[in-house]
């Protein structure tokens, strides 16, 4: 827990150094509690623990989720390169059917581990990939507050995920779970697997999610600076606000499902069972009704991201505004009509088929007015193609093709072909990597100034970026031709169709060039730590949001100093142009460009607080 | 007795993609509905493409006209317009809302089947297709349909869900237990073609394929008498080993050793099995292991995923089951590899045990008058 008595983090500062009323160094939030110099080895490693372990701040907790996120991608991106690893070749079966060539894990660890893939990725990662990091570290300081309305809460949703999170992977240690991350019955009640572990650590991390969004809400409803109305509100967050509400509605249900088919095992109750007259397509039904949904809780705060990366990397106001504002609240009710669209196969009614495929061209219209507005926010504007630009721009390309395709599949007839093929398995990948994975780089390379005060490198940050495009395209593009061709998902091998096996080696080494360019971001995002590294400016980018320009990087304990007075929209350059002192040059705020050695250990007003505070008496 | 050519009881007709009347998108077209179905994706499609290259045309070309020259370029203040924002909402509307109404004709012409389609049953397990005619003959991993004429295949699943699924066909359909599922095709052309199981249900999901020879009137009413398919007198360890890969015990059992899904039949005869009730691997054992699996489990499987065989496998076939086990335990006796001679002969023939095999020569199944289609349809 955060302390109020700090031992000063540096030495007393020189005597020639003054500073600014209001603006004396202080201590981020990654620094403190520092503790007292006297104390040595373990107690202070210990009190470090403690100090993070028990912190109520927002952006501990945010920088906590961002290593545990991270953790999880990567354990799912290693089982992801097995899965494709072992597609590569068909394999190669003796007279007595045994395999004697061409695999690496027999049939039942490959279930386990594409099911393990699935829900590590969904559960783990992308449900709180942006909401719990970006959203915990970004949202208070974007609404100008110190803290989410909860900070305990807070707290305490880190430390359920965290235990719904090891429930889950103990499920590892006893073999695994064989169902697919859908858990359909009747399979997943007879399978002799550790469904139930798996469905109690889902229920639980689902506790986690609703904590955070009636967190999130609250602020957001309670907290906003003064001057921040709805329509000056960055789009991040709205689209959280957005997001929080799904969160909040629809997670209750995955939770009683996951009840229902423990007790189903457990005791036998019959609800999903046929052979105790219980109906298994029930369940998808309400396994759906909560997963569509999820499927907005996943990318909604992923438009958000998109949203200020256009904005601050084209200068220019995001273009239609309220269309994009809006069409997140629409999307996230809309969301919960649509769930049958997973069904047309399954033999729900043709009528409730046709309803929900109606339903879900409706929803394809406001995520394409997001398109279109993103694009347009470049026009006229002032393009600057850096690290996150170029996952933002990536972003647009995969999510158009993602939506696209998810016009493919929400028409019945064609739906039909394409249902549980690689298609739909390449679809959402578009979607769900292309769109919240990319979101999710671009705003880690962007936000990473303001995490850490550090600037990650930039050349490698490009080279990363192009590896995941090229390798992402060349994996899953592929998926598209193989699953209108006919190839299911899920399977282990592909004995009838085995001229699908180039298709499937060139996806198997696009994955490898994605895996790649993504082991390139983690290893620039460790460089960039060492103390070698320039301490990054407050407004590396020139952003326009109170996160850039109210405070420095990384930022203060308290975030601010003053409460921000909030005197315009988020994407007002122009009010930059004529605030930031140097109107006639043009520059919204003087990137600075720090560094050498006498910076390196003090925190320097790098000037964008000047104006701005100025603002603020 | 075998009446099947070669080329019609062989390999599927697709053997590579985009060959063989397919695109680069789509595998050939091979039922009555398929014209329909691939007509919208390929609008959807090329829709698609140009929606793409436009937006990834307009991002190009923005990122390189408006990119930053210096730290201090300033945008031009661009200010909202109704028009163009009303653009974008209203076209893609009425885009989507014609894809809607497309693929909901075309999902009504393939959701109700002909009145006058033959039906066919269709048993799922894991894992494997049974399919069955109306008159009792039952198929293996493999059904033989007349070309030119709507086929119904009215499905269930014995355990777990499965889904039907031909690509050539473009039909897909959940098999769910304890109800029935509906699915039909019509095939204008003669050839073999591949079923799929695209619901997960499990270990061998991916091995859990059949095949569907749609065939000529004569070939198809020699299938509904029960003379294609392998029901030739064979020898009991034949006839064994034959099941173990066609009815699919190789997934789980090896012969071999290999541990797997299931013991592996390797030295098992005469083995203890206490607490079975015949306390060890002799014909009685096996039979109970596989008509009623769940009586007995064999320590270290506790998983359960062994399907019941009862009602599936006959007498004599569980006993070449019984017999090819001793033969890969290496206790088979002369006995087991002998043909059956004329008297066994005639119950292999009277195999199918419900009615309406009153004369084989009388297809029973077919109501509609054979000549009237092979003029429309055949080639």
């Amino acid at each position: 827990m955060a302390t109020l008595t700090q031992t000063p983090q540096t030495a007393p500062a020189p005597a020639a150094r003054a500073y600014p009323v209001g603006h004396e160094p202080v201590h981020n939030y990654l620094r403190e509690p520092r503790p007292a110099d006297d104390v040595r080895g373990l107690a202070r490693a210990w009190a470090w623990v403690k100090s993070w372990a028990l912190s109520v701040d927002h952006k501990r907790i945010g920088i906590m989720y961002l290593v545990a996120v991270s953790v999880f991608f990567t354990v799912a991106g290693l089982l992801a390169l097995g899965i494709r690893t072992e597609l590569f070749f068909v394999n190669q079966y003796s007279d007595t059917g045994a395999v004697i060539g061409g695999n690496i894990m027999g049939p039942d660890t490959y279930n386990r581990v594409f099911t393990m893939h699935g829900l590590i990725m969904v559960f783990l990662f992308i449900i709180p990939s942006i909401p719990a990091t970006m959203g915990n570290f970004l949202l208070p300081i974007m609404v100008g507050a110190k803290d989410v309305a909860f900070p305990r809460l807070n707290l305490l949703s880190l430390y359920v995920y965290a235990a719904g999170a090891s429930i889950a992977l103990w499920s590892i240690t006893t073999g695994g779970v064989d169902t697919g991350w859908t858990f359909y019955t009747p399979y997943s009640k007879e399978t002799g697997t550790a469904v139930i572990a798996m469905a109690l650590g889902a229920f639980v991390m689902g506790f986690s999610s609703i904590l955070t969004g009636l967190n999130f809400i609250v602020t957001i409803h309670k907290m906003r600076a003064p001057g921040m109305t709805w329509n000056r509100m960055p789009l991040f967050l709205w689209s959280i606000y957005a997001t929080s509400i799904v969160q909040i509605l629809a997670t209750p249900v995955i939770g009683i499902t996951m009840v229902l088919l423990v007790m189903e095992r457990v005791m036998g109750i019959g609800i999903f069972d046929p052979a105790l007259g219980g109906d298994p397509v029930l369940f998808q039904h309400f396994f759906w009704f909560y997963s569509h949904p999820a499927v907005y809780i996943m990318i909604l705060p992923a438009f958000g991201v998109i949203s200020e990366l256009m904005g601050t990397f084209s200068r220019q106001r995001v273009y239609g505004y309220r269309a994009v504002a809006l069409s997140s609240v629409a999307i996230a009710l809309l969301g919960f009509l649509v769930w049958g669209h997973h069904m047309f196969t399954s033999g729900q009614s043709p009528v409730s088929s046709v309803v929900f495929s109606l339903i879900t061209f409706l929803i394809g219209i406001p995520s394409g007015i997001k398109i279109f507005n993103w694009v347009w926010t470049m026009y006229k504007g002032s393009v600057w193609l850096k690290t996150p630009m170029l996952y933002a721009l990536t972003f647009l390309f995969l999510f158009t093709i993602g939506g696209v395709t998810g016009i493919m599949v929400g028409a019945l007839a064609v739906d039909i072909h394409l249902h549980d093929t690689y298609f739909v398995v390449a679809h959402f990948h578009y979607v769900m990597m292309g769109g919240t994975v990319m979101a999710f780089l671009g705003g880690i390379h962007y936000w990473w100034p303001k995490m850490t005060g550090r600037l990650y490198n930039e050349t490698l940050g490009k080279i990363s970026a192009l590896l995941v495009f090229l390798g992402f395209n060349m994996t899953f593009f592929i998926q598209f031709v193989m699953g209108s061709q006919g190839m299911p998902r899920r399977y282990y091998d592909y004995p009838d169709m085995p001229w699908l096996e180039p298709l499937h080696q060139a996806s198997t080494i696009g994955s490898y060039v994605l895996g790649l360019g993504l082991l390139v971001v983690l290893v620039n995002g460790m460089l960039s730590l060492r103390k070698k590294t320039p301490r990054a400016p407050g407004n590396p980018w020139g952003g326009a949001t109170l996160e850039w320009t109210h405070t420095t990087s990384p930022p203060d304990h308290h975030n601010f100093h003053h409460t921000p007075l909030v005197t315009h929209g988020p994407y007002d350059y122009e009010v930059l142009f004529q605030t930031s002192g140097d109107s006639q040059r043009g520059a919204p705020v003087p990137i600075v460009e720090v560094g050498g050695p006498q910076e390196m250990d003090q925190e320097i007003d790098d000037g964008t607080r000047q104006p701005d505070s100025a603002a603020d008496m | 007795m075998q009446t099947t050519p070669d080329s019609l009881a062989g390999a599927p007709t697709r053997q590579s993609f985009w060959t063989e009347g397919g695109s680069l998108w789509l595998p050939p077209q091979e039922s009555t509905t398929a014209h329909e179905i691939d007509g919208l994706f390929n609008f959807i499609l090329y829709a698609s493409i140009i929606l793409t290259i436009i937006v990834a045309a307009a991002m190009v070309y923005f990122v390189w006209k408006y990119r930053r020259q210096s730290h201090v370029d300033r945008p031009v203040d661009v200010h909202e317009s109704k028009w163009l924002e009303m653009s974008w909402i209203v076209v893609p509307t009425l885009l989507v809302l014609v894809v809607f109404f497309w693929g909901f004709r075309a999902y009504v012409g393939t959701a109700i089947p002909p009145s006058d389609a033959i039906t066919v049953n269709v048993k799922a397990q894991k894992w494997a297709w049974t399919f069955e005619y109306q008159n009792g003959i039952q198929g293996f991993g493999e059904i033989w349909v007349p070309v030119g004429t709507p086929v119904r295949l009215e499905m269930t699943s014995q355990d777990v869900l499965h889904s039907f699924y031909v690509p050539e066909f473009r039909i897909k359909h959940d098999v769910i237990p304890n109800r029935y599922a509906y699915v039909w095709f019509e095939a204008p052309r003669v050839g073999t073609y591949q079923v799929l199981c695209t619901e997960y249900c499990g270990t061998a999901h991916s091995n859990m394929g059949a095949l569907i020879h749609v065939v000529d009137r004569d070939t198809y009413y020699a299938a509904l008498r029960g003379e294609i398919g392998n029901n030739e007198p064979q020898a009991p360890v034949d006839l064994g080993e034959q099941l173990y890969t066609q009815r699919n015990c190789n997934t789980c059992h090896s012969v071999d050793g290999t541990a797997g899904v299931g013991p592996s039949w390797q030295n098992i005869w005469g083995q203890p099995r206490p607490g079975s009730e015949s306390g060890v691997v002799d014909d009685a054992y096996i039979a109970e292991a596989i008509l009623y699996p769940q009586a007995y489990i064999v320590p270290g499987y506790e998983n359960g995923n062994m399907p019941s065989y009862d009602g599936q496998l006959n007498e004599e076939q569980v006993a070449g089951l019984a017999a090819y086990i001793r033969e890969v335990s290496g206790a088979a006796t002369e006995a087991d590899r002998v043909v059956p001679t004329g008297d066994e002969e005639a119950s292999v023939d009277a195999q199918p045990p419900e009615g309406g095999m009153g004369d084989p020569g009388t297809p029973v199944a077919d109501p509609v008058d054979p000549s009237d289609r092979d003029a429309v349809r055949s080639e």
